[in-house]
């Protein structure tokens, strides 16, 4: 059997990389969104709600499209990149690591809010009544309590990331090691009729998937069990 | 202890339909019962004072301003603990995570405060220790509850109905321990229920809320010989009275039982001599004669002076007795009907015997 080629690894590296990068931004960002989202009051949260959820059903390559203009030298991207003395953060890691965030912001907002909405304001009551602060109560009562939304988030979030496919060519574009990630390489392996490595980078995606929602259910079992 | 002190609260505003607007003041001592049917009003003063809520008002607990105007502490700097009636344990934390939860040292005066080890032995929790909340009876649960809020040291207990959503065989786990808590007076406690019996156990001084308002606060004594509330006027119009235990007659399982202007012989086959207990004796079960009986079945035959009487629907009267021959003694009520009070030439002021058919300690009557 010939061997993969160290193409298709660098690839797969970076593809991990940018789905764990992604996933630890979703998660710092995602949170407090998803906290104010579960237990403000305000009349205009469903809105910021469905800002969220955009990218649920606006096409990739129109949000592509619009980071493709920010992150470029013409948008605030270029400035944020003039800090490292880069010009734009179009074609970057950086560029997609962003792309990615957004794109992916509401699989991992609605588990963790809809977590922090069962929780209920009792044990937060509770907690308060004991003297915690608002800042020890959301640590040690939500957080724990909200934990299977966090893994259901998280894992959603990564593995949604590991699939994206048209915001990453609008803004990515396909240069290896630095943005081309493996459902971009599929899609240049077509291209050139390399249908081996195509087979062969979906067929991982394949048992990628299938894992990753199996282990998802079974964890969720586990917690579901503990949680009650 | 605390007993100089008092809670002064005032509370009003809308909760949707529902209009609040509810002002006491009480001794900080002992157990502060709030009385009322559901949607009167008791749990959302409650969760006033806790900063739970905040509605306008003022909150002034022993000399400390809690709440003025609309300007509140907020909870987590209240020493306030609060028991849910739903024991609201943390579910991802053991019994000793969540006791240790609010755990602070207690300080330096001994009279305030509980160690955890106190409160472990107190509330009889060594065996539960490391065990998951889920796997609590009902009863278990709601004595971590209690434990949990008693370790935050707090200053005022908050009790919302506890004992409402447990069997009977729970509750009477539950409330030996509230009456020891009571007795050793050093926390006061707001106790808030519906049901009438726990807080003639419980209560020194009680609250009647009435549709958001306060229809009565005072001792419970004086509140259960009112005619207007309905501690007195209810079909079970009852007297709790504060008992010494002076001798036992162990062949019969009986206790003679003194209180003020005379004593009292009843069914309680665990008393010990010179314990206090409340017992509690119905109106329905006094009856009253000119003479007294000689050959009767009734046990307890006192002489008393009728202070004051009132209608109680068509029929009945109500009459207010003081025990004792000079009329100095503890206040009964009597539940007569309008014939016998008129056959018998009753009225203020006449000398009477009671007849009590039944005593009972209190919160075991039904």
């Amino acid at each position: 059997m010939p061997a993969i080629s160290p193409e298709v690894w660098t690839a797969v590296r970076l593809t991990i990389e940018l789905a764990a990068v992604a996933t630890v931004v979703l998660l710092v960002i995602g949170t407090p969104v998803a906290w104010w989202l579960a237990r403000s009051k305000a009349w205009w949260k469903e809105a910021v709600a469905a800002v969220v959820a955009m990218p649920l059903v606006l096409p990739p390559t129109v949000l592509g499209f619009y980071l493709l203009v920010a992150l470029g030298p013409q948008g605030p991207g270029s400035l944020v990149a003039g800090l490292w003395g880069g010009r734009t953060l179009a074609f970057t890691f950086t560029g997609l690591v962003i792309g990615s965030v957004i794109y992916s912001m509401p699989f991992v907002v609605q588990p963790i809010r809809n977590a922090f909405e069962a929780v209920g304001e009792r044990p937060l009551e509770v907690a308060a009544t004991l003297r915690a602060s608002p800042a020890r109560a959301f640590w040690t009562v939500a957080v724990p309590l909200a934990r299977p939304g966090f893994l259901a988030g998280a894992v959603l979030g990564f593995a949604h990331t590991v699939g994206e496919f048209g915001v990453v060519l609008m803004i990515g574009g396909s240069i290896p090691g630095r943005t081309k990630v493996l459902s971009i390489a599929i899609y240049d392996y077509v291209e050139t009729s390399q249908w081996r490595e195509a087979s062969l980078i979906s067929g991982g995606m394949v048992v990628f998937a299938f894992s990753v929602i199996l282990v998802t259910i079974a964890i969720g079992k586990r917690l579901g069990r503990a949680g009650t | 202890m605390n007993t100089g002190g008092s809670i002064s609260v005032a509370f009003s505003g809308r909760l949707g339909a529902f209009r609040l607007d509810a002002a006491f003041t009480a001794p900080a001592g002992g157990v502060i019962g709030m009385l009322g049917q559901s949607g009167s009003g008791k749990t959302t003063v409650l969760r006033c004072i806790a900063g739970l809520l905040a509605l306008d008002g003022r909150c002034i607990v022993d000399g400390e301003v809690w709440q003025e105007g609309l300007r509140l502490i907020p909870t987590f700097r209240r020493p306030v603990g609060y028991v849910f009636q739903e024991a609201s344990l943390f579910p991802h934390l053991s019994v000793t995570g969540n006791l240790r939860y609010g755990l602070r040292r207690r300080t330096t005066d001994k009279h305030h405060g509980v160690s955890f080890e106190e409160a472990v032995a107190l509330l009889g929790l060594e065996k539960l220790l490391g065990r998951s909340p889920r796997n609590l009876s009902g009863g278990e649960r709601q004595r971590v509850a209690i434990g949990r809020a008693l370790l935050s040291q707090p200053r005022l207990l908050l009790m919302d109905e506890p004992l409402s959503a447990l069997d009977p065989q729970a509750r009477e786990e539950i409330l030996p321990f509230i009456e020891r808590l009571r007795d050793r007076r050093a926390l006061p406690i707001v106790y808030v229920s519906h049901d009438i019996a726990e807080i003639e156990r419980l209560a020194d001084h009680v609250i009647v809320m009435r549709e958001g308002r306060v229809a009565a606060s005072g001792p419970l004594k004086s509140l259960q010989t009112d005619p207007s509330l309905p501690l007195f006027t209810a079909r079970e119009a009852a007297v709790s009275l504060d008992a010494t235990v002076e001798a036992l007659d162990e062949t019969y399982g009986l206790a003679v039982m003194r209180v003020k202007g005379g004593s009292f012989t009843l069914p309680a086959p665990r008393a010990r001599i010179g314990e206090r207990r409340r017992i509690a004796i119905s109106a329905g079960d006094v009856s009253l004669a000119l003479a007294a009986a000689t050959s009767s079945s009734i046990l307890n035959i006192l002489p008393a002076r009728i202070v004051s009487h009132s209608t109680s629907g068509d029929y009945d009267i109500v009459a207010v007795l003081a025990l004792g021959e000079d009329g100095q003694g503890d206040r009964l009520l009597a539940r007569v009907t309008r014939r016998s009070w008129e056959r018998l030439q009753l009225t203020d002021g006449t000398k009477v015997y009671a007849q009590v058919k039944s005593v009972a300690l209190a919160g075991s009557r039904r």
